[in-house]
């Protein structure tokens, strides 16, 4: 250890690569994709493995809004304000067919897609996903993590806030 | 049986009789409707009011028809009834004074197909939301129009 007193990095890397192990999932679960999430949230699967375990069942203390299942026009208000009571830097996941297009909802009643209401980072398809997808979005919402501007001093020039 | 008993018991007051699935069913005329609930209730037993939906027949005059559906524990059996009601004036009699859970499925209907219910004072959307405009289980309901109440973003 005497010999590594100090090293360097790139601080966007740095900030990218503390923030990508630390998604504290906020589960919106509004259908039978919820199954799929308990399976790939708990033992079999075990998003902690990949650091993205342990969900806070509010908005505020959570940075990665996991949108599970179908949303309706009756529920997305609720959705918009879920999404706005999350503290930056937040990033949002389509969790199956309907959430990312409105699935085979082409109807009156359901959001053709949650991006219509709320900006998405990563879509995750099918009906329901296989846990394997999951972690594999989980995977590449983490680089896309690594690999984004972080700025976190007043100098640096702020990265405009997702609407 | 039952059905056989329903038809001497009630004659005059439908207009039609049938089978589905061994089930009686009866098609009557609006104003018929009470009296005949009343006296399916106390004199055949049936209790429980299992369900009222509509049906829609955009070429059909009269338009539509609303369906009721009775179930009896003293028979063991179910009833349903058929009730033709025309575009320019969809309005059936309440059932609430009957049965109170007709409350929420009358208010379903009345949002769904846009039929009314004299008598229940409260029709308020129960299923959809305040401001949506036509009823979208009509026939003539544009299938893909919708109705958001979160602007979308661009």
């Amino acid at each position: 250890m005497a010999m590594m007193e100090y090293m360097t990095t790139k601080k966007d890397e740095l900030v990218g690569w503390i923030r990508k192990f630390s998604l504290f999932p906020y589960p919106f679960v509004t259908a039978c994709c919820g199954m799929e999430f308990m399976s790939v949230s708990s033992t079999l699967y075990d998003t902690d493995r990949f650091g993205a375990a342990l969900p806070r069942f509010t908005p505020r203390q959570s940075d990665l809004l996991m949108v599970v299942g179908t949303v309706s026009h009756k529920t997305a208000p609720i959705l918009k304000t879920v999404y706005e009571q999350m503290c930056e830097p937040k990033w949002v996941m389509a969790f199956g067919a309907c959430a990312t297009s409105g699935g085979f909802y082409r109807n009156y009643a359901v959001v053709q897609g949650i991006d219509r209401i709320i900006p998405v980072d990563i879509y995750v398809p099918g009906c329901p996903p296989r846990p394997e997808m999951v972690i594999d979005a989980i995977v590449m919402l983490q680089d896309k993590i690594a690999r984004d501007r972080h700025p976190i001093f007043p100098f640096e020039e702020q990265v405009p806030v997702k609407t | 049986m039952l059905r056989d008993a329903l038809t001497t018991a009630l004659n005059g007051l439908f207009e039609r009789t049938g089978e589905s699935f061994g089930m009686p069913v009866l098609e009557l005329r609006p104003e018929n409707i009470v009296p005949v609930v009343n006296r399916l209730r106390a004199e055949f037993g049936f209790e429980l009011f299992l369900d009222v939906t509509a049906v829609d027949y955009p070429q059909r005059s009269p338009r539509f028809d609303v369906v009721y559906h009775l179930y009896s524990r003293k028979h063991n059996g179910r009833i349903r009834l058929k009730v033709s009601v025309p575009e320019d004036r969809p309005v059936v009699p309440t059932l609430t004074p009957l049965y109170g859970s007709a409350r929420y499925m009358e208010r379903e209907v009345h949002d769904m197909y846009g039929i009314g219910f004299e008598g229940n004072t409260d029709l308020r959307p129960i299923l959809l939301y305040e401001g949506f405009a036509g009823h979208p289980l009509r026939k003539d309901y544009v299938m893909d129009m919708e109705q958001p109440i979160v602007p979308y973003r661009e």
